[in-house]
């Protein structure tokens, strides 16, 4: 098959899916977004013949157009723009997990200082704020008292992009030292870790410990139904564990659609990569059925 | 194992076998981060700075 890569940096993930689709002699076309323009009736970009195309651009906002942009040119796309949309996006993110039944940590989003004020309050100490738009763990705060809270809110209002006064405040959820991080294809997870850190993020992308994770059948089931609400593809689906370490109580906090595997692939006996081709040849096929393999 | 300079502090950089364009390389030297622009042979730039919506 031939397959395009959306990219504008090859991360390591990119790196282990180019050899992946090399050592099976797929035609590549890797698209680096940065040198290309989007137009309403075509692209620079050469699109000629794609069976099928993977946005692993790193740019949020780069993927959020270009695969818009190349669902418009007929071209198959993974991740989709519709689940790319849901997934930046924390407040829709948290409105398709609570839509779909999925338990996630309780939410409150509120466009004025005040109203942001209010709804922490109502949260209690310590409850958690987020960028709407943001990853790696950066720029969240866990609010421990009014005081920081209100310098975080005046920051934000008169530092912040205009993105950055839509407050997205959560519960805090007290997870035993580590979240599960699952990458699943299409609702069927890959592999799973725990990342573990005494920080309260646990992001890999912050130095978290990674560690293989079983999955039991309550897991799999809020994988599924996650990425059903965020409309399939290749996801990171976030998990913490309520009540403790083992407790069989989930809540979701986050998908990823870009998601980044070389920490999990790492830590497992699954490969990853491996096992994502596989998927990638699927779908190519259920998109164009004359894609050869 | 090929070489090329850095474009930060002029040291040279080793380069692995398998370099795809678009790679980050750190300079061992002055620890710049670097992309590779060309792999055969091999041309380094200074890598673009951390954007906000940078991530998964």
């Amino acid at each position: 098959m031939k397959i395009g890569i959306l990219y504008s940096r090859i991360r390591q993930d990119e790196k282990l899916l180019l050899n992946e689709l090399r050592d099976r002699d797929h035609e590549i076309e890797k698209i680096d977004v940065r040198k290309h323009q989007f137009g309403l009736d075509g692209t620079t970009a050469n699109i000629d013949d794609l069976d099928l195309a993977v946005d692993r651009c790193l740019s949020t906002s780069r993927s959020l157009y270009a695969t818009r942009f190349l669902d418009h040119y007929d071209v198959p796309v993974v991740n989709s723009p519709e689940t790319a949309d849901v997934c930046a996006d924390k407040v829709k993110n948290s409105l398709a997990l609570d839509g779909a039944g999925v338990p996630t940590p309780d939410t409150k989003v509120a466009f004025t200082v005040d109203a942001a004020m209010e709804a922490i309050e109502s949260f209690g100490y310590p409850c958690v704020l987020k960028p709407v738009v943001g990853s790696w763990g950066r720029l969240m705060a866990k609010l421990d008292s009014k005081s920081a809270a209100e310098a975080i809110l005046e920051h934000k209002k008169v530092l912040g992009h205009y993105e950055h006064k839509v407050f997205y405040v959560q519960e805090f959820v007290d997870k035993p030292g580590r979240d599960i991080r699952v990458v699943a294809v299409d609702g069927e997870p890959v592999a799973a870790m725990t990342r573990t850190s005494d920080h309260w993020l646990t992001n890999a992308a912050k130095g978290g410990d990674t560690d293989a994770f079983e999955l039991d059948d309550t897991a799999r089931d809020l994988v599924e139904k996650a990425s059903d609400a965020v409309g399939g593809g290749l996801l990171g689906v976030d998990l913490m564990e309520v009540g403790g370490e083992e407790s069989g109580e989930y809540t979701v906090h986050e998908i990823n659609h870009t998601v980044e595997f070389k920490a999990l692939n790492g830590c497992v006996d699954v490969d990853v990569p491996a096992t994502v081709v596989d998927w990638l040849e699927t779908k190519a096929n259920e998109a164009t059925p004359e894609a050869t393999q | 194992m090929s070489e090329a300079d850095c474009p930060e502090c002029g040291a040279g950089v080793d380069l692995h076998d398998d370099l795809e364009v678009g790679e980050i390389l750190d300079c061992g030297t002055c620890g710049a981060e670097l992309e590779v622009l060309a792999a055969d042979p091999p041309e380094l730039d200074t890598a673009p700075e951390l954007e906000e919506d940078w991530g998964e």
